[in-house]
């Protein structure tokens, strides 16, 4: 996500600069392990779950997670990853190409679908998303995990787990990695 | 009276004053005196002063083609280009191929802005299988007979002609292509043409016919004049027939020394033009025939085509391209020759092998018929297509920058251009 | 341009460079010759392609990425498969799509080409899919128009830029290729009357700007008259040029060749330059079988080389409607023509 923002909004090519480490890899490992038995306590039959990432920021934490729930349920969950391009809201007024292809290995018809995103911010993203999944099917149920919210939401869009909830400004950048969350600002090249 | 100028002509170059009155010229004086009240005088300080130009190749397309061109706008564009005389194209519809055709275009180049001289067809419809009535025309004045639009492909039809033709004093003219060689192609056969997927002609297709030509000239001996040659190997035939003593002649447009097959890789059919647009190599050796005197003539071929015509896709779309008002500004500009030796190119050479001599092309001296062109050698100006004064718009050069322009054109003694102006 | 990757934080890099790949693309509002895309462009679109192979595989194979976009195909020249494909991507993006063909056109009353195109354009329509007979017309119709995109769906003998796109991302995945291997080092032969045909010249731009040997086998009768500029070699003996190949590329051969003294026979020429049985067995094991379609079977290929195993000519078709989803994607979606430097 924060990467999609800072390639394709201008300053097209602004260089990232760090300011403040939030999060360290410790604190995020942690947050994850948190979210990841929240997820177990909320839905007792992890073998209807699937865990989808958004590419590309969404895919490592998705990874993670679903790690996680399997080593404590002690059986796989399902895992994909999802491009959400084709189904933006600003096709048209910005640059928007996909990352890389989606890979949804199963039906999600009846199943309870994680997306998983590494910032939550506009919403819109998590829109698209939301729309790219009914074409694999009508899942029983959607949530939504990620490892910071930032704020400014533009639609009625609420993360059911959240690694760090995150105030910021509108104009800064969020960094979301499994090295850490930074807090920056971009800078024109 | 034009004041102020440098006389170009066959005889040499000086400065001098041309008085003029009734369509002759009366005195060519280093200054003239007192100048007759009424009297109007062109100003030449810095121009050359030359017989006006003799295109030997103008498509006029009047009858047939009246919304490409007629006589008038196309010998209005001809008086701008500083022309007093063209040779009219007879691939009209319905071709020059008869007295009552040709006199009608006659009639039309009465009242014309340049002496308009019908070519007449030799073979009826141009369809290159019977001989048209060359005599009947020759007797209207008709000088040059040829199917041009397409070359007479039987052999043995055209040694008849040349035979016939040989009594009447008259001279033919061909368009060199070899039809079933060329085979419908639309560019030079080569590189571009094979980049491109269009179908090529390829240089034999001309030389083919040059070749032929020659041999049935030499049989026959009749006066042969080879039209538009564009290819290096045809104008090599023209140089060794002519140290062999043959009386043929050729001629070269402006667009073959100027532009190469390359141009067609836009696909602006602007560029389709029949002889095609040839390779570097072949500029060069235009450019040496014109230096060493195997080409005798510059020739505009000169062919409108309506827009709507031109925007076809390219492998339909009519070849051919403008050329009057351009043609002396490229010679200028591109040939790297005299301004004598451009004229002799474009005047007095082209008006002897169009048998135009009396009227046209000859010295600049008393008693001589009052056809002159007033030529700014040192102008500079940007081709404007939509300035022409053409019906047509199919100009390759838009935006080109030249140097040379005409100002003046005197047509037996009325100036029909003053100051780069049609006067109507 | 800086590479956003560059920075402290040290984020694992994208499938695709979106800023790197909308600077490639800036100002790409036409796809006219394969020339315009050059290797990395050719390699971009790949990249793109498999996400609509992805889209094509689900049970509902459509993305709202095109919605309120309208797409016409204009058809001179009459290919049902090619116009079949380009309207099958343009729906699958949600694209309104309008056909266009000279049969029910008012060309038949004289309207001339640009006229036609221009009303066309008039209706408000973004992107013109154009097939015609003459070679160069996607130019002059891009020329005459201000504002929708043109697509080249095969001029004359010129140029197919969207076969020689679906063409390299075959051989690609079906030759399991690192995207940014290109063919390097890959010999792929292009086989019969390459002087008429489109798709050669286009394959043979992209092949070889993705770094393969490419050689033409042909009876010089069939080859264009210069090769003056192309980057292949040429040979007259299949037998002896099978056995080294990656690729086989089989083109079409039309009938009417014969009458105009290319070819003595349909049956010299089988003999002498069909991939019969006997031929097909001198290719590696591992050797795709590649043809543009329609085929015909008996002439230029034999029916049951067509159909064994190494054939890819039924991917060929299904992939052409994932790269065309992902070129009309690229024009008219994407907004890489937005992106600034």
């Amino acid at each position: 996500m924060a990467k999609r923002e800072r390639a394709l909004a201008p300053p097209y090519g602004g260089v990232f600069v760090a300011r403040t480490t939030v999060m360290d890899a410790d604190d995020v490992r942690r947050a994850t392990w948190r979210m990841a038995h929240e997820i177990i306590e909320r839905n007792t039959d992890t073998g209807e779950v699937v865990i989808v990432g958004l590419q590309t920021g969404g895919v490592w934490l998705a990874q993670r997670l679903a790690q996680v729930v399997g080593e404590v349920t002690g059986h796989d969950v399902g895992l994909g990853t999802l491009d959400v391009a084709f189904y933006r809201d600003d096709i048209g007024l910005r640059p928007v190409l996909p990352e890389a292809a989606t890979n949804i290995p199963l039906d999600l018809t009846a199943k309870t679908v994680i997306l998983v995103d590494d910032v939550l911010f506009t919403g819109r993203t998590i829109r698209a998303a939301l729309n790219a999944l009914a074409d694999y099917g009508r899942a029983r149920a959607v949530q939504l995990a990620v490892m910071v919210d930032r704020g400014h939401r533009e639609l009625p869009i609420r993360p059911d787990y959240v690694g760090k909830n995150l105030p910021t400004r509108r104009d800064e950048m969020v960094d979301a990695t499994d090295t850490g969350v930074i807090i920056g600002d971009v800078t024109a090249p | 009276m034009i004041r102020g100028g440098r006389i170009v002509d066959p005889g040499g170059s000086h400065p001098a004053d041309v008085l003029i009155q009734d369509g002759v010229i009366t005195s060519v004086t280093a200054t003239v005196g007192s100048v007759p009240a009424g009297t109007v005088v062109l100003d030449a300080s810095g121009c050359l002063v030359t017989p006006g130009l003799v295109d030997l190749h103008t498509h006029l397309r009047e009858p047939g083609r009246e919304e490409a061109e007629t006589v008038e706008t196309g010998s209005r564009a001809a008086a701008l280009g500083g022309y007093t005389a063209v040779v009219a194209m007879p691939n009209t519809e319905p071709a020059m191929d008869s007295a009552a055709v040709i006199r009608q275009v006659q009639h039309l180049g009465a009242s014309a802005l340049c002496d308009v001289h019908p070519a007449g067809a030799i073979t009826v419809g141009r369809e290159g299988r019977m001989l048209a009535p060359m005599a009947e025309m020759a007797a209207l004045g008709v000088r040059i007979f040829t199917d041009d639009g397409s070359g007479v492909q039987d052999s043995r039809l055209m040694r008849r002609a040349m035979e016939y033709a040989s009594a009447l004093g008259v001279t033919l003219a061909q368009h060199c292509e070899d039809a079933s060689l060329a085979g419908g192609g639309h560019m030079h056969e080569g590189e571009w043409s094979s980049r491109l997927g269009l179908a090529g002609q390829p240089a034999e297709a001309e030389e083919l016919m040059v070749m032929r030509d020659l041999a049935l000239a030499r049989l026959t001996g009749a006066k042969m004049h080879f039209l538009h040659l564009s290819t290096a190997r045809s104008l090599a035939m023209i140089r060794g027939a002519k140290h062999s003593g043959l009386a043929v002649t050729a001629e070269v447009a402006p667009h073959h020394f100027t532009l190469t097959d390359e141009c067609v890789a836009t696909y602006d059919s602007v560029y389709k033009v029949n002889p095609p647009l040839r390779t570097a190599g072949d500029i060069e050796a235009v450019k040496e025939a014109l230096a060493d005197g195997t080409a005798d003539a510059i020739a505009t071929d000169h062919a409108p085509h309506t827009a709507e015509a031109k925007e076809a896709p390219f492998d339909q779309a009519p070849p051919g391209m403008l050329g009057l008002e351009t043609a002396l500004g490229l010679a200028l500009t591109e040939l790297d020759l005299p301004a004598e030796r451009v004229f002799a190119l474009m005047s007095w050479q082209p008006a002897a092998i169009a048998g135009l001599s009396a009227g046209h092309g000859g010295p600049v001296e008393a008693g001589r018929p009052a056809n002159l062109c007033v030529v700014d050698p040192d102008e500079m100006w940007t081709v404007d297509p939509s300035a022409s004064a053409s019906r047509s718009r199919n100009n390759p050069y838009a935006g080109r920058k030249l140097r040379g322009r005409v100002r003046h054109t005197v047509l037996h003694g009325e100036p029909v251009v003053i100051d780069g102006e049609a006067q109507r | 341009m800086t590479d956003v990757r560059e920075t402290a934080t040290g984020l694992p890099g994208a499938a695709i460079d979106l800023a790197e790949m909308a600077g490639r693309h800036r100002g790409h509002r036409h796809l006219l010759s394969i020339a315009d895309l050059g290797a990395e462009g050719i390699t971009d679109v790949l990249r793109l392609t498999d996400s609509f192979v992805e889209v094509s595989r689900r049970a509902i194979p459509k993305v709202p990425a095109l919605r309120g976009k309208t797409v016409v195909s204009v058809f001179f020249e009459d290919s049902t498969r090619t116009r079949l494909s380009f309207e099958t991507a343009a729906r699958r993006l949600s694209a309104d799509v309008m056909t266009f063909s000279a049969s029910s056109s008012s060309l038949n009353k004289g309207e001339s080409l640009k006229d036609t195109v221009q009303t066309i354009q008039a209706m408000g329509v973004d992107g013109l899919v154009v097939r015609h007979s003459g070679s160069g017309v996607p130019w002059q119709v891009a020329g005459w128009l201000d504002g929708p995109s043109v697509i080249n769906a095969g001029d004359g003998w010129h140029e197919h830029p969207t076969q020689a796109l679906l063409d390299c991302y075959t051989i690609t995945r079906k030759l399991g290729l690192a995207p940014e291997a290109g063919l390097s080092g890959r010999r792929i032969a292009i086989v019969g009357d390459i002087r008429h045909s489109r798709v050669a010249r286009s394959d043979v731009l992209a092949f070889t700007a993705l770094g393969a040997e490419v050689t033409l086998v042909a009876p010089p009768t069939l080859l264009p008259p210069s090769l003056a500029g192309w980057p292949v070699s040429v040979s007259h003996d299949l037998d002896r040029v099978l056995p080294t190949l990656d690729v086989v590329y089989v083109l079409r051969l039309q009938r009417e060749r014969m009458l105009e003294a290319l070819l003595p026979s349909i049956r010299e020429y089988t003999a002498t330059y069909g991939l019969t049985r006997r031929r097909a067995a001198l290719l590696e094991e591992d050797a795709l079988i590649m043809h543009p379609g329609p085929v015909n079977r008996g002439v230029e290929i034999a029916a049951e080389v067509a159909d064994q195993p190494g054939s890819v000519i039924t991917a060929q078709v299904s992939n052409g409607v994932a790269v065309r989803m992902a070129v009309l994607f690229l024009l008219l979606g994407s907004g890489v023509d937005l992106a600034v430097a």
